[in-house]
């Protein structure tokens, strides 16, 4: 595992405690996991993804990545309705290892409350609940 | 003995059988056909398997050659938690190849298989005995479809109250294969949080219980190898609201006749013969996995069920209209079914009981050793099982993973690693009571030179396994490319 100060972390991108991150993009919002959990999970070899068109409330479960440690579940960083998954993850799932901001993003939703975007953490605080963790 | 047990030793590549075969080989002669050929109906005609051409040393020394890159509990210590990897004595295996055994069928009448219904019979009042519960169905063929078989009772019970419910509580230190069992049978799972002793909190159980869930399935002792001292008032918070519980036998070697489960307030139990009642395991089975259940529900157990009336001989049983019906062909898995009788039989109640005793002695001696070297999230007296993590080694760059390689080139077979969730980093260390005291020093030892190698020469840790015949295997090529045939 790596140190925080070797894992990047995009600043126009939101995170969360649970360390999924949500990039605003127009009226959507595209979501995936942090350099800090992949590197957590270790090597990623499936990535189950919710239909388009499911909802869900924030906090809600949105699918499962399986590394080969452990399964873990993925949540909401808002509510809304999935408008598009990253259907190349079921043949690549290391991209999610490889490119967690670009390649690796999981699903792209429809916010049911735009405000709850600003909510969530920017990087300088999400980087403060890291090295608190850390100690 | 002073070296450590690991060594080096001369072993053999092997190739698949496959590419072994050369044309026109055999393993033995056919006499001479005397009778003339018989056309075959052209439906059933086509290509034959496709079987390699052998002879009988050819296959020997494939196998022999096989068997020598492989480790068990014939090897050495096998410490993987949850797994029961305790010694499986012989005198077991020579029951099961006794004759009359081997050679029964399971399509004779019931009055020329009096000996082995009595068996089943016998084998099903045993259990009875250790878990308090009193109807036991030895059927079940693992410990996965004993849980299967513990939730259609869940749901025929229910059934049967005209009310089905959806939804079973999993706590997060429950045998991992618990929430797939629940599933399979419809049932939504909902997690249960363990609390900061790591066992589950009743006040969390109540907030969870309602009226559209069927029960729990609690794991006692849990994963963490802790005692859930809450027990009875769980079951009574989950009973108060028309729920059920069930008991995941998994860890049943730590509580062997201490523990009466019905007075605990457990509904229904599955147990590991290929664990507690030391018949083989590992590679994959056969196993059996007995559902015990109290009185109430013993008429939604399987068919057939094994009956003697008094003055009447043995018999199979049919007529149970409530039975969640039948879940493997005949009986269970006969063959390991005698093991555990034989080892019951041999041990007497008295052992039976201090195994467990023994079992939970020896974690905890291990526990004591290693708690000043690594991690010990919940440092608490334990059951027969004990869970570091690798926090103090992490500092280093050292994972779990490179300390259980590296106790493979020391002679021991890893730990159950990574399990459960709730411990980052998990090593879960069951050593069983059949190892002895200097076996378990050797561990703590290997364990102790280890955790001085993360700081002294860590690359004997980042570089395990060297020794054995193949290094770190490429798990996540494995997962992400399976290839499931030769």
């Amino acid at each position: 595992m790596k140190e925080i100060s070797e894992l990047t972390f995009p600043d126009d991108l939101r995170y969360t405690k649970d360390h999924e991150w949500a990039k605003q993009d127009g009226d959507t919002i595209k979501i995936g996991i942090s350099a800090y959990a992949q590197d957590q999970l270790g090597d990623i070899v499936f990535v189950e993804l919710p239909a388009v068109g499911d909802t869900f409330d924030k906090g809600g479960e949105f699918g499962t990545v399986e590394s080969v440690k452990a399964v873990s579940e993925l949540y909401m960083p808002m509510g809304g309705e999935i408008a598009a998954i990253n259907e190349a993850l079921e043949d690549t799932p290391e991209s999610v290892n490889n490119a967690p901001y670009t390649d690796g993003w999981m699903i792209e939703i429809k916010p049911g409350d735009p405000d709850e975007y600003n909510a969530l953490m920017d990087k300088a605080a999400y980087l403060d609940m890291l090295k608190g963790q850390e100690s | 003995m002073k070296a450590s047990v690991g060594t080096k030793g001369l072993i053999f590549n092997e190739p698949l059988l496959w590419e072994k075969g050369v044309d026109g080989r055999r393993g033995f002669s056919m006499p001479t056909r005397d009778v003339d050929e018989a056309p075959l109906d052209e439906s059933i005609r086509g290509d034959g398997p496709q079987f390699p051409d052998l002879s009988e040393v050819d296959v020997v020394r494939h196998y022999t050659h096989l068997s020598q890159w492989n480790f068990g509990v014939d090897s050495g210590m096998y410490p993987l938690g949850s797994c029961t990897m305790k010694y499986n004595p012989k005198t077991n295996e020579r029951q099961a190849a006794l004759s009359g055994f081997t050679g029964a069928h399971p399509l004779l009448p019931d009055q020329l298989s009096q000996g082995a219904l009595q068996l089943l019979y016998d084998l099903e009042r045993y259990l009875a005995a250790v878990t308090g519960l009193p109807a036991v169905t030895v059927q079940p063929a693992a410990g996965s479809q004993g849980e299967l078989t513990g939730m259609l009772v869940f749901y025929a019970y229910h059934k049967s109250k005209g009310q089905p419910r959806t939804k079973v509580l999993i706590p997060d230190t429950a045998h991992g294969t618990n929430p797939a069992s629940a599933a399979l049978c419809g049932f939504k799972s909902v997690a249960v949080k363990s609390n900061e002793k790591g066992i589950l909190d009743p006040a969390n159980i109540s907030g969870l219980m309602d009226e559209d869930t069927a029960g729990i399935m609690v794991t006692n002792p849990n994963t963490l190898g802790l005692f859930e001292e809450n027990i009875i008032e769980i079951a009574e918070i989950v009973h108060n609201k028309g729920g059920l519980v069930y008991a995941d036998g998994a860890n049943m070697n730590a509580i062997m006749g201490m523990v009466n489960m019905a007075d605990s307030g457990v509904d229904v139990l599955h147990l590991n013969l290929h664990k507690t009642f030391s018949t083989p395991h590992g590679g994959g089975g056969p196993g059996a996995g007995p559902v015990c259940v109290t009185a109430a529900l013993e008429k939604f157990l399987p068919v057939p069920r094994v009956v003697k009336k008094e003055n009447e001989a043995y018999s199979l049983s049919w007529n149970h209209p409530d039975s969640v019906g039948r879940l493997h062909a005949f009986y269970g898995n006969f063959g390991i079914l005698v093991r555990a009788y034989s080892y019951i039989r041999s041990m007497g109640a008295g052992n039976l009981k201090k195994a467990s005793q023994l079992a939970v002695l020896n974690a905890n001696y291990i526990k004591e050793n290693l708690k000043d070297t690594y991690d010990l999230p919940y440092d608490r007296a334990c059951m027969h099982e004990c869970v570091f993590s690798d926090k103090n080694q992490n500092q280093y760059n050292i994972t779990t993973l490179d300390i259980a390689k590296r106790l493979m080139e020391y002679g021991f077979h890893p730990p159950t690693i990574y399990f459960p969730l709730v411990v980052h980093g998990a090593i879960m260390i069951e050593p069983t009571e059949t190892e002895c005291k200097n076996d378990l020093d050797a561990f703590i030892a290997a364990m102790k030179a280890i955790d001085r190698e993360t700081r002294e020469n860590p690359e004997l840790l980042t570089e395990a396994p060297r020794i054995p015949k193949v290094r770190r295997l490429d798990e996540t090529l494995a997962a992400r490319k399976p290839k499931l045939a030769g």
